[in-house]
């Protein structure tokens, strides 16, 4: 028994969960069951339209899982609802085994390692590539200990592996302005990676990429699996090939199946979807 | 391994840099006071002390200037009120000079003159303790951290930006100006504080002590410009500019862009506040004219004449401007402000880097030349 609940009995009540004065939950990410990611039964409503309609989904620890379905399935609602930004009506969705991301605020949900990808990069054109991963790195990021901030020699090495990570080894000192949109959109991925999350969600990250450019970010996530869990989003079936992963279909807010590339290809309520009725 | 602070704090500087710091001070503290005290007036050589006095004010500026640029290069918030913050550390100061009076003044009292004026037997609360030199020092200082620090808390908290922000500021300013107009405020009304005597003891207007507060004026902008150089190559430097530019993306990696903006923006006061405290000595004189509108979009002005994201940009800005004003003011008094408005629509659309943007590309269109 610990001295908490020893003086719980002894006061006789019960102090509220949601309560500031009570102890911090337990935060350290729990994958004993392999499963990072469980949606459960998530359903949100816009104005009575069901954009997600009893959702379940289950991402594995360090899994790579592409998620494709018509415009309106319900792709960036679920991004919305894992990150915070929305809450499900009703269902549950939690990161490992204890943490409830329902009850969390963006910023918390950012800072215990799920990271997101938008569609439109945004980086800090007028800093230099290397200076934009130096932003985003994990550290105290509190005003006043910036003005004293110094990079010690693992943090330059951390940030000069993202570099060769993200193929802008060779242009760690340009301003990012100049970069073309394809190593934009890396740089992005980049400054992602240099926040360490273990779950990344990544909406589109091919868009307006060059076949060659689109290829070598598959290359790049592939490299990713193991030591990071990757959702992606994406219509560019080529891409979603390279990457080989579990194919996941959403459709009117719901799973329509799931399994490898072509067996959800093959399966013919998808391509009913796909093609029309 | 970890190097001293005090060797990074250098390390911000280039040689270029710590050359002109170095020959600017030399200047100041080594060739005027001689050249000011050992040749006769009559020389072509000889430095008038009314050129020490305006060089001095100019200087004052520069400090201002720099504080501007800071906040308003660097930070992007544009201040059109930053005359408040200048005027408050010169009125804190002027309440120390104007204690050192003693009964000098025409009324030959303990008060100050406009308080005998006004008929007040003894000294408001906030005059307590005015005639001990680091008190007034400790009030030139705080008064408008504290003011900075109260408005820029309310105003980045409900996320108030841009033109916004920069009405706002103005308004400020306007409704303090008002305020110090007004004989019951207790800073002398529209007249101010003037007829200063002395400092620690010392008459004011001897040729050593406008010597040593050219020096000290020298000095706080050597040590301003170095403070700033260091500041903006930080890593709070990168931070505060990636706010400039993309404000919510910086809340998305994980920092909070209030307490940022509120450091640089305290700090750009009591820039101002040591400035305004070291200008009134010097001038001799501080009143509520100091908090009008004009005078604080002056200073918005010297930064976008000398150049927006530099830091020796609002320096050159400062000097030309004013250097420009203490000529027209005195040959065409008419047509300054219609100058100065010329000034601002020709910066604005020809040269939106400024005087400094201009050089490096005249330099850069050189160097493709050769």
């Amino acid at each position: 028994m610990s001295a908490r609940d020893v003086f719980r009995s002894i006061i006789g009540i019960e102090l509220d969960e949601n309560s500031p004065y009570y102890a911090p939950k337990q935060r350290t990410l729990d994958v004993s069951h392999n499963v990072i990611l469980y949606l459960d039964d998530i359903t949100v409503s816009f104005d009575g339209f069901k954009a997600l309609n009893k959702l379940n989904l289950m991402i594995d620890a360090g899994e790579l899982r592409c998620i494709i379905g018509p415009n309106g399935a319900g792709k960036t609602t679920m991004m919305d609802v894992i990150t915070g930004k929305t809450r499900p009506d009703s269902g549950s969705a939690f990161f490992g085994q204890t943490i409830d991301l329902t009850r969390l605020t963006e910023p918390e949900i950012a800072h215990i390692g799920i990271g997101r990808k938008f569609q439109k990069p945004t980086i800090f054109e007028q800093h230099s590539v290397f200076e934009n991963l130096e932003l985003a790195m994990t550290t105290d990021k509190r005003a006043l200990k910036t003005l004293t901030a110094w990079l010690r020699d693992d943090d330059r090495d951390h940030i000069a592996d993202t570099l060769r990570l993200i193929r802008l080894d060779g242009e760690a000192n340009r301003p990012a302005g100049l970069l073309s949109h394809g190593q934009k959109q890396w740089l992005e991925i980049g400054m992602l990676l240099m926040q360490d999350p273990k779950l990344l969600l990544l909406d589109e990250p091919v868009a307006g990429m060059t076949d060659d450019e689109t290829m070598r970010t598959a290359e790049l996530f592939v490299s990713l699996v193991g030591k990071h869990s990757l959702v992606v989003v994406e219509h560019d079936m080529a891409f979603v090939k390279a990457l080989g992963g579990k194919v996941t279909v959403l459709h009117e807010g719901s799973v329509l199946a799931e399994g490898d590339l072509d067996s959800v290809q093959n399966d013919q309520r998808v391509i009913e979807v796909y093609l029309g009725r | 391994m970890r190097e001293p602070f005090i060797f990074r704090f250098l390390s911000a500087l280039d040689a270029r840099t710590r050359a002109g710091v170095s020959a600017f001070l030399a200047l100041a503290l080594i060739a005027v006071p001689l050249l000011h005290l050992l040749l006769p007036a009559g020389s072509p050589f000889h430095v008038s002390t009314y050129a020490i006095t305006l060089v001095g004010k100019i200087m004052c500026y520069a400090i201002v200037a720099i504080a501007m640029g800071l906040i308003w290069g660097y930070g992007g918030i544009l201040s059109l009120g930053h005359g408040i913050f200048f005027a408050l550390g010169g009125y804190a100061f002027g309440m120390y000079l104007m204690r050192q009076i003693g009964r000098d003044g025409s009324y030959q009292s303990d008060l100050p003159d406009f308080m005998v004026f006004l008929d007040w037997k003894e000294l408001p609360w906030f005059w307590q303790g005015s005639d001990s030199f680091l008190w007034a020092a400790l009030l030139v200082v705080v008064v408008p951290a504290v003011v900075a620090f109260v408005f820029g808390y309310f105003a980045f908290r409900s996320r108030i930006k841009g033109v916004y922000f920069s009405i706002i500021t103005q308004a400020l300013t306007y409704a303090a100006m008002l305020l110090f107009f007004r004989n019951e405020t207790g800073f002398g009304g529209n007249n101010g504080f003037t007829d200063f005597k002395r400092i620690l003891g010392h008459s004011i207007t001897s040729s050593e002590m406008r010597l040593v507060l050219f020096g000290l004026t020298a000095v706080v902008l050597a040590l301003t410009f170095i403070f700033a150089k260091w500041l903006v190559s930080s890593k709070y430097g990168r931070v505060l500019t990636a706010i400039r530019d993309a404000e919510s993306r910086v809340m998305f990696i994980g920092y909070n862009p209030l307490w940022f903006k509120l450091f640089i923006w305290t700090l750009s006061a009591v820039l101002c506040g040591v400035a305004g405290a070291l200008y009134v000595p010097q001038v001799g004189i501080i009143n509520p004219s100091e908090m009008s509108v004009a005078n604080s979009i002056e200073i918005a002005i010297w930064v976008a004449v000398g150049g927006r994201g530099t830091l020796i940009g609002p320096i050159v800005g400062a000097f030309v401007v004013n250097l420009a004003k203490s000529w027209f003011t005195v040959s065409f008094p008419e047509y300054w402000l219609f100058f100065l408005g010329l000034l601002f629509i020709v910066v604005t659309l020809l040269l939106p880097r400024g005087l400094v943007g201009l050089w490096k590309t005249l330099r850069t269109a050189q160097g493709a030349k050769a």
